[in-house]
């Protein structure tokens, strides 16, 4: 075990007003509106249960997503689990704890009737997901658009595009209420025996509470078409957001799925506590991304979304897995997305840039677990810290006794842009085969002087010079981002460093 | 061109120019030698802008224009280019990523309309043929992983394509083989115009054999204390700095 900690010393002495543009126009537009742009709240009607949690709310919220009993025995376990558990206080981050009886955990946007198409959505709804940039309308109208998207506000799905479309491949797509009253069989198969609701206490408080989340089914042989998208959205005040992931791809299956988050501005700290489990069978790939933009709280640290995921997928013989997150909201993230890489010959990789401004808190990294023969996995972790803001990679890497051959490569970089901010390294290697093959490279920098004004001398300004260095910096991660989410987190690194390098 | 006129400038409170006066003229191509420490690399650095300088007194005309008052990046946009003695690496910015950026903000701040791609892509295969600088480097990062020749030899690329008016060599002969500092000199001599103007500030009288310098100063303690033809460098060579040093001590 390794331990590294690395606090900033000077940096620049170049004060940027706007730290870092893309290199194109619609950026320059957008950074003159430097606000967390998605701060605004939907007036819409909610369902509520009353605050706190105890067996009767759970059998509430089973009761108001009318579901099976085995589905209500599930929860109750995971309730009593829970109880038995405390907070994790390893991770590298300092918050005063959420008041688990001060939180609403059931809020439904109200429906008026259930949606049986896109015309039956709100006005209001369809607003909000206008704002977002969600242009469902437009894609149910267009042609040759190649991403089904998933919404969901607070607790509940609102609304899946393409799902005929994909129903005719036989990908089921579709929110996770919903699969469980389709596709029983399916969820009961396959849920919780990737994340165990033993596995951790949010885990096992979003097993007894989550409300609802996205479910995908590929069929055997099937290559997804377009890549499936969820949109998650906290709207209310006082809830907390519990959603569950499940992905499945049967033997020779791919899909690539986006994850996509924005929360209201609000003074008060959130709870998000999802869980995503992915399942790749025999020569199954599944690409996971994130691009996480939960409201990161106020320039003096005030409010914020409290981000503590469990993310895992397992790998079964030749399967693949890839998770890709850019992460740059919530006050504190506290997220691990692993791979098990159980079959032989499987492949876990996890590319992630981490962005911390202001106050901040970020304790993310990933788990590769090698229990297969000839299985790799690949580490690209690269941590922005910029403000005040503490980031920090923790990641642990095992190689388990049968696990001959296996090979890991791991790189973790770290760049600092002020004083007084912080990067740490937490790497853990476990290793328990002498065949392995481990590589892990650690670098910390400093966005440098010297580059900038190499930069300033070639006609370059300030602001573009930092984009350039920093999307330069994160190049190998944003590679892995499918098209059209590359450009969207190019735009948010540069509107999370807004104001960050002195 | 530029006309600098008792410039002083100190860095951490040491004044290291101490009133230096210097003209340079369209189609001219200036030499500065000097002892080590003398202020050369200040002077670059001044010019261009580095933040690090304090300017205590003096002033700096630039095409009409008043140097001092502008920003780093509006210097570079007006025409002033300083190929670095130690040209710095960008991890994960290919050269061609960097120089479409150069230009288009340098065509933005005159005015003028973004270089398509294509006419880009064939000005960057017209000048890297200059300093015979590979096809390959220009989509890799910039200058990483480059060997030192090729460094120098991207800077007077990257000069190829910005097409400055005043370019300040600070000791792009260090470090060189002979071979390399051929073609870094042949590049400099083909982009000279009777628009444009040359500074080369060296050392040595090496590269002065391949970039022939109409005027010839010796910078000591923060001054020009000497100007001459080309033959001031021979002289230079042969008998040292000690006779300058004795002379201006």
């Amino acid at each position: 075990m390794q331990e590294e900690h690395v606090v900033a010393e000077k940096v620049s002495p170049y004060n940027l007003k706007i730290p870092m543009g893309y290199t194109e126009n619609e950026l320059a537009q957008d950074l003159q509106n430097q606000e967390y742009k998605f701060g605004f709240t939907t007036n819409i009607e909610s369902d509520q249960a009353p605050k706190g949690l105890n067996e009767s709310i759970i059998r509430f919220i089973s009761a108001k997503k009318e579901e099976p009993e085995w589905l209500l025995e599930f929860r109750l376990n995971a309730f009593k689990t829970w109880q038995l558990m405390s907070e994790p206080t390893w991770a590298h981050v300092h918050y005063s704890k959420p008041d688990f009886q001060d939180i609403i955990y059931y809020s439904a946007p109200k429906q008026k009737k259930k949606y049986e198409s896109w015309d039956d959505v709100e006005p209001e709804m369809k607003e909000t997901m206008k704002k977002l940039g969600i242009s469902m309308e437009e894609q149910q109208r267009l042609t040759g658009t190649n991403i089904a998207v998933d919404f969901v506000m607070d607790s509940v799905s609102v609304a899946t595009s393409f799902k005929e479309k994909l129903a005719e491949l036989g990908i089921i797509f579709c929110s996770f209420s919903e699969a469980v009253k389709e596709y029983p069989e399916l969820v009961k198969k396959y849920m919780g025996t990737v994340v165990p609701t033993t596995d951790n206490f949010y885990a096992a408080l979003n097993s007894a509470v989550f409300t609802d989340g996205s479910f995908c089914y590929i069929p055997k042989g099937v290559k997804c078409p377009m890549e499936l998208s969820t949109y998650f959205r906290i709207n209310e005040g006082g809830t907390g957001q519990f959603e569950r992931t499940l992905v499945v791809a049967d033997q020779g299956a791919y899909v690539s799925y986006l994850e996509g988050c924005t929360a209201p501005q609000r003074d008060e700290n959130q709870l998000h506590a999802a869980v995503v489990e992915l399942i790749a069978l025999d020569d199954a790939e599944i690409k996971y991304s994130t691009v996480q933009n939960w409201y990161p709280g106020d320039k003096d640290g005030k409010g914020g979304i409290f981000n503590f995921v469990t993310k895992r997928g397992l790998c079964e013989k030749n399967a693949k897995i890839s998770w890709t997150q850019v992460e740059t909201g919530s006050a504190v993230t506290w997220k691990y997305p692993s791979c098990i890489l159980k079959g032989d010959h499987s492949i876990g990789e996890f590319y992630s840039v981490a962005v911390t401004n202001n106050y901040q808190q970020a304790d993310t990294g990933t788990k590769m677990i090698h229990l297969g023969k000839n299985t790799k996995s690949t580490i690209i972790s690269k941590g922005i810290s910029a403000g005040k803001s503490h980031n920090s990679y923790r990641g642990l890497v095992q190689i388990h006794k049968n696990a001959q051959n296996a090979r890991n490569f791991s790189q973790c970089d770290s760049l600092l842009m002020s004083d007084e901010c912080g990067a740490h390294t937490f790497p853990y290697i476990e290793c328990k085969n002498s065949s392995a093959k481990i590589e892990h490279e650690a670098t910390t920098s400093k966005i440098g002087e010297d580059q900038i004004f190499y930069c300033l001398q070639r006609g370059i300004s300030e602001e573009k010079a930092i984009s350039l260095i920093v999307n330069g910096y994160c190049k190998e991660v944003l590679n892995q981002l499918p098209m059209e989410f590359a450009v969207e987190a190019q735009k948010l690194l540069a509107i999370s460093l807004e104001g960050s390098v002195g | 061109m530029i006309k600098i006129n008792d410039l002083h400038a100190s860095i951490d409170g040491k004044e290291i120019l101490k009133g230096l006066n210097l003209e340079v003229k369209a189609g001219e191509v200036h030499a500065i030698m000097g002892p080590n420490g003398a202020g050369k690399s200040t002077l670059a650095s001044v010019l261009a802008g580095r933040e690090e300088y304090e300017i205590t007194s003096g002033s700096v005309d630039f095409d009409g224009k008043d140097l001092l008052e502008m920003s780093t990046e509006d210097r570079a946009r007006e025409g002033l280019f300083l190929a670095f003695q130690y040209p710095v690496e960008i991890p994960g910015v290919s050269n061609i990523n960097f120089l479409r950026t150069a230009l288009n903000e340098i065509r933005e701040y005159k005015g003028e309309e973004q270089i398509s791609a294509k006419d880009f892509m064939s000005m960057v295969r017209e000048k890297s043929k200059i300093v015979e600088l590979d096809a390959k480097l220009a989509s890799r990062s910039v200058n990483e992983g480059f060997s030192g020749g090729e460094k120098k030899r991207n800077e007077i690329f990257q000069m190829a394509m910005l097409d400055p008016k005043l370019s300040i060599l600070d000791e792009t002969d260090s470090g060189l083989d002979i071979d390399a500092l051929r073609i870094v000199a042949n590049g400099v001599n083909t982009l000279k115009s009777s628009n444009n103007a040359t500074i080369v500030i060296t050392h040595y009288q090496r590269l002065l054999d391949y970039i022939v310098p109409d005027f010839v100063h010796v910078l000591y303690n923060g001054r020009i204390v000497k100007t001459g033809p080309k033959e001031l460098a021979l002289e230079l060579e042969e008998k040292g700095y000690d006779w300058i040093k004795a002379e201006f001590a």
